[in-house]
Protein backbone atom coordinates (compact mmCIF):
# COMPACT_ATOMS: atom_id res chain seq x y z
CA UNK A 1 0.00 0.00 0.00
CA UNK A 2 1.47 3.39 -1.24
CA UNK A 3 1.75 6.21 1.85
CA UNK A 4 2.25 8.98 -0.05
CA UNK A 5 -0.83 8.87 -2.36
CA UNK A 6 -3.13 8.22 0.77
CA UNK A 7 -1.36 11.29 2.40
CA UNK A 8 -1.41 13.69 -0.60
CA UNK A 9 -5.21 12.99 -0.72
CA UNK A 10 -6.12 14.01 3.00
CA UNK A 11 -4.57 17.00 2.52
CA UNK A 12 -6.33 17.91 -0.50
CA UNK A 13 -9.46 17.08 1.09
CA UNK A 14 -8.82 19.35 4.18
CA UNK A 15 -8.10 22.05 1.47
CA UNK A 16 -11.36 21.60 -0.24
CA UNK A 17 -12.93 21.86 3.46
CA UNK A 18 -11.41 25.07 4.03
CA UNK A 19 -12.39 26.68 0.39
CA UNK A 20 -16.03 25.37 1.69
CA UNK A 21 -15.77 27.24 5.21
CA UNK A 22 -14.80 30.12 2.88
CA UNK A 23 -17.48 30.50 0.45
CA UNK A 24 -20.07 29.70 3.30
CA UNK A 25 -18.41 32.87 5.17
CA UNK A 26 -19.13 35.17 2.58
CA UNK A 27 -22.61 34.23 2.30
CA UNK A 28 -23.44 34.24 6.04
CA UNK A 29 -21.06 37.60 7.50
CA UNK A 30 -23.02 40.68 7.87
CA UNK A 31 -20.97 43.45 6.30
CA UNK A 32 -18.42 43.65 3.05
CA UNK A 33 -15.12 44.20 5.33
CA UNK A 34 -16.48 40.38 7.10
CA UNK A 35 -16.69 39.37 3.61
CA UNK A 36 -13.96 40.28 2.20
CA UNK A 37 -12.06 38.82 5.38
CA UNK A 38 -13.74 35.38 5.13
CA UNK A 39 -13.33 35.19 1.32
CA UNK A 40 -9.11 35.85 1.02
CA UNK A 41 -8.06 34.25 4.63
CA UNK A 42 -10.20 31.03 3.76
CA UNK A 43 -9.57 30.25 0.41
CA UNK A 44 -5.78 31.22 0.33
CA UNK A 45 -5.22 28.30 2.86
CA UNK A 46 -7.52 26.28 1.64
CA UNK A 47 -5.91 26.56 -2.31
CA UNK A 48 -2.36 26.38 -0.26
CA UNK A 49 -3.03 23.05 1.34
CA UNK A 50 -5.37 21.45 -1.90
CA UNK A 51 -1.84 22.25 -4.11
CA UNK A 52 0.41 20.60 -1.44
CA UNK A 53 -1.75 17.77 -1.59
CA UNK A 54 -1.96 17.38 -5.40
CA UNK A 55 1.90 18.17 -5.02
CA UNK A 56 2.97 15.38 -2.84
CA UNK A 57 1.04 13.15 -4.93
CA UNK A 58 3.08 13.53 -8.18
CA UNK A 59 6.69 14.75 -6.62
CA UNK A 60 7.81 15.68 -10.65
CA UNK A 61 5.11 18.23 -10.65
CA UNK A 62 6.34 20.23 -7.10
CA UNK A 63 8.55 23.41 -8.58
CA UNK A 64 5.69 24.42 -10.62
CA UNK A 65 3.27 24.10 -7.38
CA UNK A 66 5.21 25.72 -5.51
CA UNK A 67 5.82 28.80 -7.90
CA UNK A 68 1.99 28.73 -7.90
CA UNK A 69 1.65 28.42 -4.03
CA UNK A 70 4.17 31.26 -3.39
CA UNK A 71 2.28 33.52 -6.08
CA UNK A 72 -1.19 32.98 -4.50
CA UNK A 73 -0.09 33.49 -1.10
CA UNK A 74 1.90 36.75 -1.60
CA UNK A 75 -0.57 38.60 -3.75
CA UNK A 76 -4.30 37.75 -2.48
CA UNK A 77 -3.53 39.46 0.94
CA UNK A 78 -2.22 42.62 -1.19
CA UNK A 79 -5.09 42.37 -3.54
CA UNK A 80 -7.66 41.97 -0.39
CA UNK A 81 -5.64 45.31 1.05
CA UNK A 82 -6.21 47.19 -1.42
CA UNK A 83 -10.20 46.37 -1.84
CA UNK A 84 -10.41 47.12 2.00
CA UNK A 85 -8.88 50.55 1.65
CA UNK A 86 -10.96 51.25 -1.38
CA UNK A 87 -14.38 50.11 0.67
CA UNK A 88 -13.77 52.90 3.34
CA UNK A 89 -12.79 55.34 1.17
CA UNK A 90 -16.27 55.58 -0.66
CA UNK A 91 -18.19 55.02 2.42
CA UNK A 92 -19.69 51.67 2.90
CA UNK A 93 -20.80 50.85 6.13
CA UNK A 94 -19.39 49.02 9.05
CA UNK A 95 -21.51 46.68 10.71
CA UNK A 96 -23.25 47.43 14.28
CA UNK A 97 -21.07 45.25 16.10
CA UNK A 98 -18.09 46.68 14.84
CA UNK A 99 -16.77 49.56 17.42
CA UNK A 100 -13.77 50.67 16.67
CA UNK A 101 -12.74 52.33 13.24
CA UNK A 102 -9.24 53.42 13.07
CA UNK A 103 -8.61 54.80 9.77
CA UNK A 104 -11.61 56.97 9.86
CA UNK A 105 -10.01 58.60 12.89
CA UNK A 106 -6.69 59.35 10.66
CA UNK A 107 -8.59 59.41 7.49
CA UNK A 108 -7.75 62.76 5.67
CA UNK A 109 -4.14 62.11 6.30
CA UNK A 110 -3.65 58.59 4.75
CA UNK A 111 -5.54 58.23 2.16
CA UNK A 112 -3.78 60.20 -0.58
CA UNK A 113 -1.63 59.67 -3.17
CA UNK B 1 -8.39 5.17 -3.03
CA UNK B 2 -6.60 8.04 -3.12
CA UNK B 3 -8.12 9.04 -6.78
CA UNK B 4 -11.39 8.90 -5.00
CA UNK B 5 -10.28 11.28 -2.71
CA UNK B 6 -9.22 13.79 -5.26
CA UNK B 7 -12.68 13.39 -7.11
CA UNK B 8 -14.45 14.00 -3.76
CA UNK B 9 -12.38 17.23 -2.92
CA UNK B 10 -12.92 18.25 -6.51
CA UNK B 11 -16.94 17.68 -5.86
CA UNK B 12 -16.43 19.88 -2.99
CA UNK B 13 -14.65 22.47 -4.25
CA UNK B 14 -17.81 22.57 -6.92
CA UNK B 15 -19.89 23.23 -4.44
CA UNK B 16 -18.27 26.05 -2.96
CA UNK B 17 -18.04 27.35 -6.62
CA UNK B 18 -21.94 27.76 -6.28
CA UNK B 19 -22.32 28.59 -2.76
CA UNK B 20 -19.78 32.01 -4.05
CA UNK B 21 -22.03 32.53 -6.86
CA UNK B 22 -24.94 33.31 -4.68
CA UNK B 23 -23.32 36.31 -3.18
CA UNK B 24 -22.00 36.93 -6.41
CA UNK B 25 -26.17 37.64 -7.40
CA UNK B 26 -27.17 38.89 -3.92
CA UNK B 27 -24.99 41.30 -3.30
CA UNK B 28 -25.88 44.91 -2.91
CA UNK B 29 -22.65 46.17 -3.03
CA UNK B 30 -20.36 46.53 -5.69
CA UNK B 31 -17.49 45.35 -3.08
CA UNK B 32 -19.63 42.05 -2.57
CA UNK B 33 -19.71 41.19 -6.30
CA UNK B 34 -15.74 41.99 -6.40
CA UNK B 35 -14.85 39.45 -3.75
CA UNK B 36 -17.15 37.18 -4.84
CA UNK B 37 -15.54 37.16 -8.13
CA UNK B 38 -12.07 37.33 -6.33
CA UNK B 39 -13.02 33.98 -4.51
CA UNK B 40 -14.46 32.49 -7.89
CA UNK B 41 -10.85 32.31 -9.76
CA UNK B 42 -9.47 31.24 -6.52
CA UNK B 43 -11.53 28.21 -6.44
CA UNK B 44 -11.10 27.54 -10.21
CA UNK B 45 -7.30 27.53 -9.65
CA UNK B 46 -8.30 24.29 -7.52
CA UNK B 47 -10.66 22.66 -9.91
CA UNK B 48 -7.67 22.97 -12.58
CA UNK B 49 -5.42 21.48 -10.48
CA UNK B 50 -8.10 18.40 -10.37
CA UNK B 51 -8.37 18.08 -13.72
CA UNK B 52 -4.62 18.28 -14.70
CA UNK B 53 -4.44 15.36 -12.02
CA UNK B 54 -6.73 13.33 -13.62
CA UNK B 55 -5.86 13.99 -17.16
CA UNK B 56 -2.20 13.29 -15.67
CA UNK B 57 -0.66 16.43 -17.62
CA UNK B 58 1.33 18.70 -16.05
CA UNK B 59 0.86 21.84 -18.65
CA UNK B 60 -2.24 22.29 -17.52
CA UNK B 61 -1.41 23.92 -14.15
CA UNK B 62 0.31 26.74 -16.85
CA UNK B 63 -3.68 27.94 -17.32
CA UNK B 64 -3.92 28.06 -13.47
CA UNK B 65 -0.94 30.66 -12.86
CA UNK B 66 -2.69 32.90 -15.59
CA UNK B 67 -5.88 32.62 -13.73
CA UNK B 68 -3.85 33.72 -10.48
CA UNK B 69 -2.62 36.66 -12.25
CA UNK B 70 -5.67 37.92 -13.77
CA UNK B 71 -7.93 37.84 -10.94
CA UNK B 72 -4.87 39.83 -8.70
CA UNK B 73 -5.03 42.53 -11.82
CA UNK B 74 -9.04 42.31 -12.05
CA UNK B 75 -9.15 43.13 -7.89
CA UNK B 76 -6.54 45.75 -7.95
CA UNK B 77 -7.92 47.92 -11.17
CA UNK B 78 -11.70 47.88 -10.13
CA UNK B 79 -10.66 48.87 -6.32
CA UNK B 80 -8.41 51.57 -7.69
CA UNK B 81 -11.58 52.74 -10.07
CA UNK B 82 -13.56 52.76 -7.08
CA UNK B 83 -11.24 54.67 -5.36
CA UNK B 84 -10.30 57.52 -8.10
CA UNK B 85 -12.17 57.32 -11.29
CA UNK B 86 -10.18 55.82 -14.41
Amino acid sequence: MELLPIIGGIVTLFGSFFLLLGSIGIVRMPDSYNRIQAGTKATTLGTLLFLLGVGIYHPSWFPKLVVLILFILFTNPVSSHVLARAAHSIGIKLTKSTVVDKLKDTSGEEIDA
Amino acid sequence: MADTLFLISGGIAILALFTAAVRFFLGPDVVDRVIAFDVLTIISISLIATIAHTEGRVIYLDVGIVYGLLSFLGVIIVAKYLERGL
